[in-house]
C-alpha cells in the first residue's frame, strides 16, 4: 500500500518535470531562437500564402516543374510513410518500370536510382543533382527557356553542403528549385510583356 | 570516403562522450561520498516522495517498488489513450484508440519497446504524445537505469540494492533530463519543429492542398533517442524530415542512440570498482557492433535486386531511404538501433537488401550489443554468468563471479532469463506463420513475408520497437500477443538478474587467489564472445535460413 502512495507521488513529480517543465522550456527556447523553423520551415509566396515546407516534398506532375522522388503515400504530409516493399517483391520492379516510363529518358540514358526509389517517409524534399540534370530538357522545353538558363538555376540551388564537402553527391531541394524557376519565368514575363 | 566518415564520426563521438558520461552517471546514480549538493538533492527527493523513499531495499522490495510504479505507468497511459478525445491539446480532434491498440501501445511504451501499431500524426493528440508517451519515454528509460544501478550495487557486494524511488528520481532528473534538454536545444537550432499549433495547410505550386502535420517534435525526439525508446512522433519515425531534417540531426540522433548504453558499462565498472572488467565487456560489445556496422554498410551499398534489367544507374539500395543523411547512414543506424534496443529507424528496414535485413534481426536476437538503457548490460551479465559457469565446468572448479560462487540456483535463474527470449520469438513466429493471424497481414510475398513475422516477434521480445513496417500489425491478435510479449520480455530479464545478485550478495566472498578465473582479461572476453555467439547461433540460425538467407538465394 505504501508502494502505491509513493508511486503516486513519484508520478506527480516526474510528470511535472518531464511533461510540463521540459516541453515548456524547449517551446520557449524555440520561440526565442528559431521562430520560423519551429513552425515547420514553411515557405510562402509573395502574397504570403503558405506553399509548402522547405523540408517536405510535394506532388509535381506538370512538365514545367522538376519532379521529386516517388512517394508511397502520394506526398500526404498528414499520413506519411514508405513503400515497405522488399527487393524481391515484383510490385517494386513494376513500380520502378512505370516511374522510368513517365520520366522517358533518352535512348541509352540511365535514370538515377533516387528517381525510381520511394523514400522512407514518402516526403524526401531532395533529389540528386544527376536526377535534376536528367529532367532539364523537359523543364526547359515546357518553359521556353534554354537548357543553360535552367541549369544555372539548378546549380544555384544545390543543397546538403556537409555531404558535398565530404565528397558526396550534391542534392537539390525540389520545392525551392521550382519556386525559383517560377520567379524567373515571372520576371521574364514582366520584362517582355 | 563519405561511406567511412559517417559511421566513423558517429561511433567515435559516442565512444568519446560515453567515458565522461559514465563518470557523471556514477556520481548521479550512486553518490559515494557526502557532497553538499548531492545531499540536499536527496533530502528534497525524500521530502517529495515520502518515507518509503528513505530506506535502502533488499532485491525483493526493490522489484516490488519497480513493479508498483510500472503498473501505474501502464494504467495511466492506457486511460489517456482511450480518453484523449476529452483531454486538452487536441487541435486536430483525434478520437480514442481502440482498446487492443491502446493496450499494445501502453505495454509498448511502459516496457521501453516503443513498437508502434499506430501512426503518431494520424492517431494521437499532442496531450497523448507529451503526457502519455513522452512521459513514459523518460520513466521507462529511468527504470532501466535504476535496475542496472541496483544490479551493480549487488555485484559490488551489497545485499541492500538501494531505493527504487530514489534511483528513478535520480535517473530522470539528473541523467535523462539534462541530456534531453541539450539534445532538444540542438535539434531546434538545426530546424526541427517545436510547436503546439495544429496542422498547417499549404497550397502547392500546382494548386493542390497539402495538410502538414507538425507538433512538439524536438522535445519528443531528444528523449526518444537518448532513452533507447525509439517511438517516433510521426509514423515513419526518423525518416520523416520533421523528425530528422538534416545530415547533422541524423549524426546527433545516432550518437544519442548509442550514448547511454555505452556509458552504462563504465558506470557499472565504477560502482563495482571493476573498471578493467567493464573494459572487457565494452570491448566485446564494441567488436560485435563494429562487425555488424561494416557488414551492413557493405551489403547495403549494393543496388536493390528489384532494378535488375531496368535502365537505372547503378547505385546503393535507395528504396526506403532519405538522401540527406548520406550513403552509409541507413546501415549504421539500422545496426545501432537494433543492437541497443532503441528501435527508431532512419530507413525502412522492410526494404533493406535481404542479407542486410538479417543484421538488425541478429542484433535483436543477441540483444546484448550495448542493448537498451540499463537492460542491455543486464542481458550481457546473464551471458557473463553463463560464460563463467562454462569456464568453471571446463577446469573443474566451482565457478565464481566477482568473488561470489555461482551455483545451481543462480544458473537456473540465468537460464530462465536466457531462454524466455528465444521462446517468445520462436513460439510466436510458429503460431503466426501457421495461422491467418500472421499470413493475412503480410505486405511482401515469399520468404520476406516470413521475415516480417520473425522481425515483429524479435522486436517485441527484445523490447526494440522497430519493424518490417509493411506488416499490417494493427489487428487484435498482433496487438495482444506482442503486447504480452513486450511486458514479459521486459520484466523477466530485469527481475531474474536482480534475484541472482540478491542471491550472490548473500554469500560470503571468497578471496581471489592465483587459481581464480579472472574476468578482466582478453581470454575472458573471448570466452564471453563465444558464449554469446554460440548460444545465439544455436537458437536462431534456422530462422535466419528460412527468412533472409532463403530470400537472398531466391534472387537470380
Amino acid at each position: 500500500m505504501r508502494d502505491v502512495i509513493t508511486s503516486m507521488r513519484l508520478f506527480v513529480l516526474t510528470i511535472l518535470v518531464c511533461s510540463v517543465a521540459y516541453p515548456v522550456a524547449i517551446l520557449g527556447f524555440a520561440e526565442l531562437m528559431a521562430p520560423q523553423s519551429r513552425q515547420g520551415s514553411l515557405l510562402r509566396d509573395s502574397a504570403g500564402t503558405v506553399v509548402g515546407s522547405r523540408l517536405l516534398a510535394q506532388s509535381f506532375t506538370q512538365p514545367r516543374y522538376f519532379w521529386p522522388r516517388p512517394s508511397a503515400v502520394d506526398y500526404n504530409a498528414s499520413a506519411t510513410g514508405g513503400s515497405n516493399l522488399s527487393p524481391t517483391n515484383p510490385v517494386l520492379a513494376e513500380r520502378a518500370r512505370q516511374s522510368i516510363e513517365r520520366l522517358s529518358p533518352g535512348a541509352g540514358e540511365l535514370v538515377p536510382a533516387d528517381l525510381v526509389s520511394a523514400s522512407g517517409s514518402g516526403m524526401d524534399p531532395h533529389i540528386t543533382l544527376a536526377a535534376a540534370i536528367l529532367q532539364l530538357p523537359r523543364v526547359a522545353a515546357a518553359r521556353n527557356l534554354s537548357q543553360q538558363q535552367v541549369e544555372s538555376v539548378v546549380r544555384g540551388h544545390t543543397d546538403a553542403p556537409t555531404i558535398v564537402s565530404l565528397g558526396g553527391e550534391p542534392l537539390v531541394n525540389v520545392l525551392e528549385l521550382n519556386l525559383a524557376l517560377d520567379q524567373l519565368t515571372q520576371q521574364s514575363a514582366d520584362n517582355n510583356p | 570516403m563519405l561511406e567511412v566518415i559517417i559511421p566513423a564520426l558517429i561511433i567515435a563521438t559516442s565512444i568519446a562522450l560515453a567515458w565522461p558520461l559514465g563518470r557523471y552517471m556514477r556520481w548521479a546514480m550512486d553518490p559515494a561520498g557526502p557532497g553538499t549538493g548531492r545531499l540536499s538533492f536527496e533530502r528534497v527527493a525524500v521530502g517529495v516522495l515520502g518515507p518509503k523513499a528513505e530506506h535502502t531495499q533488499h532485491w525483493k522490495r526493490y522489484c516490488l517498488s519497480m513493479l508498483s510504479f510500472n503498473l501505474l505507468m501502464f494504467v495511466f497511459v492506457y486511460l489517456v489513450l482511450t480518453t484523449q478525445q476529452w483531454l486538452p491539446l487536441n487541435p486536430e480532434n483525434k478520437g480514442p484508440l481502440e482498446p487492443s491498440l491502446a493496450f499494445n501501445t501502453a505495454a509498448s511504451f511502459t516496457s521501453n519497446t516503443n513498437l508502434q501499431h499506430y501512426s503518431g500524426e494520424v492517431s494521437l493528440s499532442y496531450f497523448s504524445q507529451l503526457f502519455a508517451l513522452m512521459w513514459l519515454q523518460f520513466v521507462s528509460a529511468a527504470t532501466g537505469i535504476a535496475a542496472v544501478t541496483a544490479l551493480s550495487r549487488g555485484l559490488a557486494g551489497h545485499a541492500q540494492l538501494g531505493n527504487f524511488y530514489q534511483d528513478l528520481t535520480r535517473a530522470t532528473t539528473l541523467v535523462l533530463l539534462p541530456l534531453a534538454t541539450i539534445w532538444a536545444v540542438l535539434m531546434v537550432l538545426l530546424g526541427m519543429p517545436m510547436t503546439l499549433e495544429g496542422a498547417a495547410v499549404a497550397t502547392t505550386l500546382e494548386g493542390a492542398t497539402q495538410t502538414i502535420a507538425r507538433g512538439p517534435v524536438a522535445a519528443f525526439v531528444a528523449i526518444k533517442q537518448l532513452g533507447t525508446n525509439g517511438g517516433g512522433f510521426f509514423g515513419p519515425n526518423s525518416t520523416h524530415p520533421f523528425e530528422n531534417p538534416t545530415f547533422w540531426t541524423n549524426v546527433l540522433s545516432n550518437v544519442a542512440i548509442l550514448l547511454i548504453p555505452m556509458a552504462t558499462v563504465w558506470m557499472f565498472g565504477r560502482i563495482t570498482h571493476r573498471l578493467r572488467h567493464a573494459g572487457v565487456l565494452f570491448g566485446v560489445m564494441l567488436t560485435l557492433y563494429l562487425c555488424f556496422v561494416a557488414c551492413a554498410s557493405l551489403l547495403e551499398s549494393q543496388p536493390t535486386a528489384a532494378f535488375d534489367g531496368l535502365p537505372v544507374a547503378s547505385a546503393m539500395n535507395l528504396e526506403g531511404k532519405e538522401l540527406r543523411f548520406g550513403p552509409t547512414a541507413g546501415a549504421t543506424w539500422a545496426v545501432s538501433t537494433t543492437a541497443t534496443s532503441n528501435g527508431s529507424v532512419n530507413a525502412m528496414h522492410d526494404s533493406l537488401n535481404p542479407l542486410t535485413g538479417l543484421l538488425p534481426m541478429a542484433g535483436m536476437w543477441l540483444n546484448v550489443v550495448f542493448g537498451g538503457v540499463g537492460v542491455g548490460l543486464i542481458n550481457l551479465l546473464i551471458f557473463v554468468i553463463t560464460a563463467v559457469f562454462l569456464a568453471g565446468m571446463m577446469v573443474g572448479r566451482t565457478p565464481e563471479y566477482l568473488t561470489r560462487k555461482v551455483e545451481t540456483k543462480e544458473m537456473k535463474l540465468a537460464l530462465i532469463a536466457l531462454l524466455a527470449h528465444p521462446l517468445f520469438i520462436l513460439g510466436g513466429t510458429a503460431v503466426f506463420a501457421a495461422t491467418p493471424w500472421g499470413t493475412e497481414t503480410l505486405n511482401n510475398p515469399g520468404s520476406h513475408g516470413l521475415s516480417e513475422i520473425i522481425y515483429e516477434f524479435s522486436s517485441a521480445a527484445a523490447n526494440n520497437g522497430s519493424g518490417f513496417e509493411g506488416l499490417g500489425d494493427n489487428t487484435v491478435p498482433w496487438n495482444v500477443s506482442t503486447g504480452l510479449i513486450m511486458l514479459l520480455g521486459r520484466f523477466i530479464p530485469i527481475i531474474a538478474p536482480l534475484a541472482i545478485v540478491g542471491s550472490l550478495a548473500a554469500k560470503r566472498a571468497t578471496p581471489e587467489t592465483a587459481g581464480t578465473f579472472r574476468t578482466d582479461t582478453l581470454l575472458f572476453g573471448v570466452v564471453l564472445m563465444g558464449a554469446v555467439l554460440i548460444v545465439g547461433a544455436l537458437l536462431f540460425l534456422p530462422l535466419a535460413m528460412l527468412g533472409p538467407i532463403a530470400e537472398q538465394l531466391s534472387i537470380r
